[in-house]
C-alpha cells in the first residue's frame, strides 16, 4: 500500500515533537534542523508563544538586527497583547521604526529595562554584554548553524535550557583571521555554534523539519539533494500548484527563452560563452541586469497557493545573488543603467532567510580561473539556489564543469574534525548536471 | 588579490622589477633584532641541524649539531640556543617605565586604573621565512614541558636548566606572530612582500633568495632572470648557489654533502669510544673534531647566504620611513612581552598544549579586531594602500567643493554641515552609509546623503566631532577646497564583550576545564633514541 504523503501532516506532527521536546523535555537543550523555507520563523514564533504562555520566562537570540526586528514582528502580529522586549544597541536607528507602532513592545539599550516581560529579543553580539543574577529558565537560538561558537560562549551563560534552531546548509560562520590552531577541538570558537553545542552534548535530541514550503515541487529535489543528502526534505506544494505566466511574449533573445525556460522548469541557465574574466565581469553583469528587465518588462504573473488570483511580479518580488559585494555593486549599477533601482541586489550572505518569487544568481564560479575554497563552499550556492518560490535563473560562463574537474579540493585534512558532505565540489556538479537540462546559450 | 596588487603584478613583469606596495614601513623594526637562521634534519620533524643566530649582522653566532639524531647533542645544541636567545631576551625585561592599565577591581568589581611597569622596549625576533615562524613554535612546544634536573630530580632525561625557559619564550614569540600586526616575531619573507609586489606568484614569494632578486636585482639583469638564478643555478657539484632559506635544506645538499659528512662523524665517534689507551684516543679525539669541523663548515656554508640575505631585507626595510601608527601597534607587542615576563616571574607553569574555550574564544577575538585595525591603519598610513582601498570602492578622495551648514531635530539642534565632494573614485555607498575620514588622528563620522551627476559629486553630512556648541568647533567641518579623504571602513575597533572566566565556561562548552594539571612532557617512544 503506498501512503500519499501529506506534507501539512508530516510538517506538524515534526512541530508537535520539537515543541513537547521544548516544553516538557529534560534535555537543557534541543536542536532543529530546518531546510530552506521549512517554517523556522515559525516554529520559532510558535515556541516562543507557547513557552511565554506557560509561563516562561524567555529569552530569544537572533543573529542580525534584521532578524531580531523580524521576529519581533511576527510575534506582535500572533498575540498582540504579549508583552515584547526588544534590547538593542546604543548606536543611533538601532531597530525598525515599524516597531514604534507596536503598543506591547518595549524598547531599550540595557536589559535591566526589560526585566520581567514574558519575551526578550535581542542579537547574540547584544546578549553578549547582558548580565545577570538570575539565568533565564528558557531561551530560543534562531540561525544556531550561523552563529560562531564563540558568540554562544558569551551568551550560554545566560540560559539554563535552549532550543537552537537553523539551516545547516547555508554559509558557515567564518573568522577573518586563520584559526586552524584550535581546528579539531571541541569548543573550536570558528566553528559553528551548533557544532560546538552537539560535541559536548551528544545526545541531545535533534529534530528537523520535513518540508519546505518556499521551494516549488521543481527545486526541492533538486537542494535536497544536492545539500541535504542525507536529511532529504520534500516540498509543501506538488508540481502544478504554482505557475508564472507572462503577458508579454518572448522577443527570441536569450534572456528571453531563459525567463520562458525558468517558468516552464523552475531553473534557468543563461550561459555565456566561456571566457576568464574579472570579478565584476561586465558581460555577466549586464546579462542578469537584462534577465531584470525583461522580467519586469514581460508583465510576469505569478500563480500559487497562497491566493487564487496570480499576483503580478512586481520589482520586491525579485532578487539578484552574487558571490561578492563588488559583483553586487556593478549589478546594482548596471540595474541602474536600466532603470531599475528597487530590485534587491545582494551577496549569499546576505540574502539568507530572504525570499523572493523569481531570483536571478551570478554563479560564484562564472569566469573565474580557479575554484577556491570560498567559491566552491556549498553553503553560498545553496543560499543562492534556495531564495525563489516559482524560479531560478543563473547566469553563467561555460567551462564551469571543467573549472571543477581542474581544481579538485585541496584543503588541507584537519585530523577531529567533522568532514562535511556534501562537499562543494559535489555540491556544485549536482546542480550544474541539472541545470544543463535547462540551458539557453547566449552571446551578448 | 586585490585589483591594485594584481595591476602591480602586472608591472613587476613588464618591467622587470618587484613594484612597491607601500609608501611606508608598516611593520616596526627595532634597532637590535636577533635574526635567527635555523635549519633542521629532513626525516624528522624539528630536528635542528644547526643555526646562525645573533644581533651583529658581521658576527653571528654558528651552532651546529653534528649527529642531529642524538639527543644529547640536540639538547646541548638547545642549551646553547638558550646561552643567546635568552640573555637577548632578557636585556629588555629590565628597562621599564611606568603605564596605566584598566583592571577589575576583585573587591568591587569595577573598572579602575592601575599603575603597572611596561618594558621600554622589546625583544624582536626575525627568521627567513614563514616555515621558520612554524619551527619557532615547534621549539618552544618541544622545549617547554621539559624537566630541568632541579626541577624534577627523577627525571630520565632531565634537559639543561635554562631550555624549557627558551620553549616557554619561543612559544610566547610563535603564538604573538598569529597576532596581525604584531612584530615580535616576524619572518623576512613576509615583511619584504608586504612592501613590495614582484612579478611572481606569492607562492614564489616564500623563495627569499628569489623574493630579494626581484625586488633589488643585479645590475643588467631582470627580477626574472635573477630569481630563476636563485632558484635553480647550481655549482659544479651540483649545490644550488643560492641554498633554500630553510629550515628544510636542498635534498642535493643532505645526500651529497651531509649525510656523507654525518657518517664520517659517527664513525670517528665509534672509534674514539673503541681507542684502547690515551695516546689512540687522542689520535681519535682529532679525527671527531675535524669530522665535527666539517659539518659545522657546512652548516655555516648553507645559512650564512641566508643570514646575509636577511640582513639586506632589513637594510632595504630602513630605508622605508615608519608608518605613524607602527608606533602604537609596536606598544602592543611590548605589553605582550611584559605580560610574559610577569607570568614567568610568577612562576605560572607553562602555556598549556591546547588552549580552553574560553582563551581560544579571547584569542580568536582580539586577533579579528587587531585585523581589522591593521587594515585601517595601514590604509590611514599610506597612500598607495589607500590608494588600492578607493580603487575596491571602500574609500574615496576628492576635494570640497561645498559646505551648507544644517542642524538636527530635536531640542537641542546640533550641527549637521552638508558637505559635497567631488571625486573621482567609485565608492561603493548605499543609502545612509557611514563613512569616516581622520581628523587629528580621530575617526570622524559622516554618513552619506545623495550623490550628483552620476556620482562625480558626494554629499555627506558630517555627524560627529564638531564639539558641544551649536556652531561646530573651528577645523572640525571641511571647508570649501579642502582635500579630504573619506572611507567606507571605521578606523577603529570596538572592544568585544567580555567572555566567562574559564571556571564558569557553560554546558553548551563542555563545563569548566578543571584544575590545571601540570602537563607532562611528551613520552619518550623508540623513535626518539636511535
Amino acid at each position: 500500500m503506498t501512503t500519499v504523503f501529506d506534507p501539512s501532516a508530516a510538517a506538524g506532527q515534526a512541530t508537535d515533537a520539537i515543541l513537547r521536546d521544548t516544553l516538557h523535555g529534560t534535555a537543557r537543550g534541543v536542536v532543529v534542523d530546518s531546510p530552506p523555507g521549512a517554517g523556522k520563523s515559525t516554529l520559532v514564533v510558535r515556541a516562543a508563544l507557547e513557552l511565554a504562555e506557560a509561563g516562561h520566562p524567555l529569552m530569544v537570540v537572533a543573529q542580525t538586527n534584521a532578524q531580531v526586528d523580524d521576529l519581533v514582528l511576527r510575534l506582535a502580529e500572533k498575540n498582540p497583547e504579549l508583552p515584547v522586549g526588544r534590547l538593542h544597541s546604543s548606536d543611533s536607528d538601532p531597530y525598525d521604526k515599524a516597531l514604534d507602532g507596536l503598543e506591547n513592545v518595549r524598547k531599550s539599550a540595557k536589559a535591566a529595562d526589560l526585566a520581567g516581560l514574558a519575551v526578550v529579543i535581542s542579537t547574540a553580539a547584544k546578549w553578549a554584554h547582558v548580565k545577570v543574577d538570575e539565568p533565564w529558565r528558557h531561551a530560543i537560538v534562531d540561525e544556531a548553524y550561523q552563529m560562531r561558537s564563540d558568540s554562544l560562549l558569551a551568551v550560554a551563560g545566560l540560559f539554563e535550557r535552549a532550543l537552537f534552531v537553523g539551516d545547516p546548509g547555508q554559509l558557515d560562520p567564518f573568522a577573518i583571521v586563520g584559526s586552524e590552531q584550535w581546528a579539531g577541538l571541541a569548543y573550536d570558537p570558528s566553528a559553528s555554534a551548533v557544532t560546538t553545542l552537539l560535541a559536548h552534548n551528544p545526545d541531545l535530541p535533534q529534530h528537523r523539519l520535513p518540508v519546505s514550503w518556499r521551494l516549488p515541487a521543481s527545486a526541492a529535489p533538486l537542494v535536497s539533494d544536492a545539500f541535504y543528502p542525507y536529511t532529504p526534505f520534500r516540498s509543501g506544494t506538488g508540481p502544478g500548484d504554482r505557475t508564472l505566466a507572462f503577458g508579454v511574449p518572448s522577443d527570441g533573445s536569450g534572456p528571453d527563452r531563459v525567463i520562458d525556460e525558468a517558468a516552464a522548469s523552475g531553473w534557468g541557465l543563461l550561459e555565456l560563452p566561456a571566457r576568464h574574466t574579472p570579478r565584476t565581469d561586465p558581460e555577466a553583469v549586464g546579462a542578469v541586469a537584462t534577465v531584470v528587465r525583461r522580467l519586469l518588462d514581460r508583465a510576469g504573473a505569478a500563480t500559487s497557493e497562497r491566493a487564487p488570483a496570480p499576483a503580478p511580479l512586481t520589482a520586491d518580488r525579485i532578487a539578484v545573488g552574487t558571490a561578492h559585494r563588488d559583483q553586487a555593486a556593478a549589478v546594482r549599477a548596471a540595474l541602474a543603467g536600466l532603470g531599475v533601482t528597487d530590485v534587491v541586489v545582494d551577496t549569499a550572505n546576505r540574502l539568507q532567510g530572504r525570499e523572493y518569487d523569481v531570483t536571478v544568481v551570478l554563479h560564484p564560479l562564472s569566469g573565474r580561473p580557479d575554484a577556491t575554497a570560498f567559491h566552491l563552499e556549498t553553503g553560498r550556492l545553496c543560499v543562492l539556489a534556495s531564495r525563489h518560490r516559482h524560479a531560478c535563473i543563473v547566469v553563467c560562463r561555460a567551462g564551469v564543469t571543467d573549472l571543477l574537474d581542474d581544481y579538485p579540493s585541496t584543503e588541507p585534512v584537519q585530523l577531529g574534525t567533522v568532514v562535511k558532505f556534501p562537499d562543494g565540489w559535489e555540491a556544485n556538479h549536482a546542480v550544474l548536471a541539472h541545470l544543463a537540462e535547462h540551458r539557453v546559450t547566449w552571446r551578448p | 588579490m586585490s585589483l591594485i596588487s594584481t595591476l602591480a603584478r602586472l608591472e613587476a613583469v613588464s618591467t622587470g622589477r618587484a613594484q612597491p606596495a607601500a609608501t611606508v614601513r608598516h611593520r616596526h623594526l627595532g634597532d637590535r633584532p636577533l635574526v635567527l637562521v635555523p635549519l633542521i634534519t629532513a626525516g624528522e620533524a624539528g630536528a635542528p641541524l644547526g643555526a646562525l643566530v645573533g644581533t651583529d649582522r658581521d658576527a653571528p653566532r654558528l651552532l651546529a649539531v653534528p649527529q642531529p639524531r642524538d639527543r644529547d647533542l640536540r639538547f646541548a645544541f638547545l642549551a646553547e640556543l638558550a646561552g643567546v636567545v635568552l640573555p637577548y631576551v632578557d636585556s629588555y625585561a629590565e628597562s621599564v617605565e611606568a603605564a596605566e592599565r584598566t583592571e577589575t577591581d576583585p573587591e568591587t568589581g569595577k573598572r579602575v586604573k592601575v599603575e603597572v611597569d611596561l618594558c621600554a622596549d622589546a625583544p624582536q625576533l626575525i627568521v627567513p621565512s614563514r616555515a621558520g615562524i612554524d619551527l619557532v613554535r615547534l621549539l618552544g612546544r618541544s622545549m617547554r614541558f621539559r624537566r630541568t634536573a632541579e626541577q624534577d630530580p627523577e627525571a630520565p632525561y632531565p634537559a639543561p636548566p635554562r631550555v624549557p625557559l627558551l620553549g616557554r619564550w619561543l612559544t610566547h614569540f610563535g603564538e604573538r606572530a598569529r597576532v596581525p600586526g604584531s612584530s615580535l616575531l616576524l619572518a623576512m619573507t613576509d615583511l619584504l612582500g608586504r612592501h613590495w609586489v614582484t612579478g611572481q606568484s606569492t607562492l614564489e614569494d616564500q623563495h627569499l633568495g628569489a623574493l630579494l632578486a626581484w625586488i633589488d636585482p643585479p645590475e643588467g639583469v631582470t627580477g626574472a632572470e635573477a630569481a630563476l638564478r636563485a632558484e635553480l643555478e647550481r655549482d659544479e657539484q651540483g649545490q644550488l648557489l643560492c641554498p633554500p632559506a630553510g629550515p628544510a635544506t636542498d635534498p642535493a645538499f643532505d645526500n651529497k654533502l651531509l649525510a656523507p659528512a654525518i657518517e664520517r662523524y659517527d664513525r670517528a665517534r665509534t672509534a674514539l669510544a673503541a681507542a684502547e689507551d690515551g695516546l689512540e684516543a687522542d689520535d681519535r679525539l682529532g679525527a671527531l673534531t675535524a669530522a665535527e669541523r666539517e659539518i659545522r663548515d657546512l652548516v655555516l656554508s648553507r645559512t650564512r647566504p641566508t643570514w646575509d640575505a636577511v640582513w639586506r631585507g632589513l637594510d632595504l626595510l630602513r630605508e622605508l620611513p615608519e608608518g605613524a601608527r607602527v608606533e602604537e601597534r609596536w606598544t602592543r607587542d611590548r605589553w605582550s612581552f611584559t605580560g610574559h615576563r610577569d607570568r614567568l616571574l610568577a612562576g605560572e607553569p607553562p602555556q598549556p598544549r591546547r588552549d580552553d574555550a574560553v582563551t581560544a574564544a579571547n584569542k580568536l577575538a582580539t586577533r579579528e579586531r587587531e585585523q581589522a585595525r591593521l587594515e585601517a591603519q595601514e590604509a590611514l598610513d599610506d597612500p598607495l594602500v589607500m590608494a588600492g582601498r578607493r580603487l575596491s570602492g571602500e574609500a574615496f578622495a576628492g576635494e570640497v567643493t561645498d559646505v551648507v551648514m544644517a542642524y538636527s531635530d530635536g531640542k537641542r539642534p546640533s550641527p549637521r554641515p552638508l558637505v559635497t565632494v567631488r571625486t573621482d573614485d567609485r565608492p561603493q555607498l548605499g543609502e545612509r552609509t557611514k563613512v569616516y575620514r581622520s581628523l587629528g588622528g580621530k575617526p570622524q563620522a559622516a554618513e552619506f546623503v545623495a550623490d550628483e551627476e552620476d556620482g562625480a559629486y558626494v554629499v555627506l553630512r558630517v555627524l560627529d566631532k564638531m564639539g558641544r556648541g551649536k556652531e561646530p568647533e573651528p577645523g572640525s567641518v571641511p571647508e570649501k577646497g579642502d582635500r579630504v579623504c573619506f572611507t567606507l571602513f571605521e578606523h577603529e575597533q570596538r572592544g568585544g564583550a567580555k567572555l566567562p572566566d574559564p571556571e564558569e565556561t557553560p554546558w553548551t562548552h563542555g563545563g569548566p576545564p578543571g584544575e590545571a594539571a601540570l602537563e607532562p612532557a611528551d613520552p619518550v617512544t623508540e623513535e626518539d633514541v636511535l
